[in-house]
């Protein structure tokens, strides 16, 4: 592992948690929709962190039981370790986890309230029933861009075994009410394996 | 949970301003505590992604609310800057608890997973080269897209009782994943596009 060797100043980690509190209210859709610019900061302006090590946090979020945003906790994590100590380890993922949380979560909670308020309004039911087919549709494609690992010529796009997985969990968890978890270990196995 | 600054005590979560009016019938989360360890134990089953668990349990095994107001919730979330999940918690712990079911709600999802994924960060580094583990957090990946696309076909049922006309509706969402998923159109342009559209038909069929 190439990582690199930091020396942080306070007005780095400051620089850290300012980017990501401006990238909190431009995460529209969603944490993980800001990923290509946390990566554009991290790896390639400022050089906290590897290729490697961005990719890793990103997977390793994915994969492990919660939010996906706990990848930015991951980044943070190895932007600390990267400087030498996991007292730094530690405060970087202070930094980053209340940096991409605290502005959105403000803004949400008083929109939210403000809805809830005017929820017998004409503009706030016509929001809420309008959204709904997009919604619809944003969850959809998620799940497409997921499966193919980004869309036209992503790297899942020719293995098709993972396609067929992927549209059997689908078929299966909306049709049945089996739980998930049986789902992901079978997903798991199946990937040790090396069936997919 | 007992330790966060409360503005609306626990003991008398019925005069949250925000609570709206239960139906009698619906079960709801009995305390903070409830709300914390719910969504722990959300988050905990949730690999890859929490939305298709909450779904699952919040209005199919708990029940707390329907398919309907789920939908109307998770819009919002969804559209709101922030991660879409812990927008959805903080909003079902608020309609409940005030702020204090809105904290309590995002810990729960937050704490445990955190402190489960720094774990596993430290595991990983060991045996990041294992084709095996290489291969299992794959077939994950791909069972977790599934679940999201169920996610989003099981909520396509609330749907037929929209304002917008069934045909409308699926066109939209049709016409939404061609440019999210093909066409890869920025998200701020389809939501002001598509959903702007959505907004306005339901508005023109909505009583004044």
């Amino acid at each position: 592992m190439n990582a690199p060797a930091l020396v942080f100043g306070w007005h780095d980690w400051l620089n850290l948690f300012v980017h990501f509190l401006m990238l909190s209210m431009m995460s529209l859709g969603g944490a993980i929709s800001t990923t290509s610019e946390m990566q554009r900061y991290l790896v390639e302006r400022q050089g906290w962190l590897s290729q490697t090590q961005f990719a890793d946090s990103v997977a390793l979020a994915q994969s492990s039981p919660g939010p996906n945003v706990l990848f930015v906790a991951l980044l943070g994590w190895n932007v600390g370790l990267n400087t030498g100590s996991v007292t730094a380890a530690l405060s970087g993922v202070a930094i980053s986890m209340i940096g991409i949380m605290l502005p959105s979560t403000v803004f949400t909670y008083q929109v939210a309230q403000w809805a809830q308020r005017n929820r017998e309004l004409r503009a706030v039911r016509a929001f809420k029933q309008g959204m709904a087919p997009l919604v619809i549709a944003m969850l959809l494609s998620t799940a497409w861009l997921l499966a193919t690992g980004g869309g036209k010529g992503g790297e899942h796009m020719d293995n098709w075994p993972l396609w067929l997985l992927t549209a059997a969990t689908a078929i299966v968890i909306w049709r049945t009410r089996l739980h998930l978890l049986w789902m992901l270990a079978l997903g798991a196995l199946l990937g040790a394996l090396g069936v997919v | 949970m007992s330790a966060l600054p409360l503005p609306t005590p626990p003991s008398a979560p019925q005069l949250a301003p925000s609570a709206p009016p239960a139906e009698p019938d619906r079960p709801r989360p009995t305390s903070l505590t409830d709300l914390f360890v719910s969504f722990t134990l959300i988050a905990l089953q949730g690999f890859g992604g929490v939305l298709a668990v909450i779904q699952q349990q919040v209005v199919e095994r708990k029940r707390w609310m329907s398919n309907e107001e789920f939908i109307e919730e998770w819009s919002v979330a969804q559209i709101m800057p922030g991660p879409n999940v812990c927008n959805l918690a903080m909003m079902i712990g608020t309609r409940h608890f005030g702020l204090a079911g809105a904290m309590s709600a995002l810990a729960g999802i937050l704490t445990v997973p955190l402190i489960l994924v720094l774990c596993l960060a430290l595991v990983y580094a060991q045996f990041a080269t294992q084709p095996e583990l290489q291969g299992a957090l794959r077939g994950m990946a791909a069972v977790a897209a599934g679940l999201i696309a169920a996610t989003g076909l099981r909520m396509s049922v609330a749907l037929t009782r929209n304002v917008i006309p069934l045909a409308a509706c699926i066109a939209i969402a049709a016409t939404g994943f061609v440019l999210l998923a093909w066409i890869r159109v920025p998200l701020a342009a389809v939501i002001g596009l598509l959903g702007g559209l959505g907004c306005v038909l339901a508005w023109r069929r909505l009583k004044p």
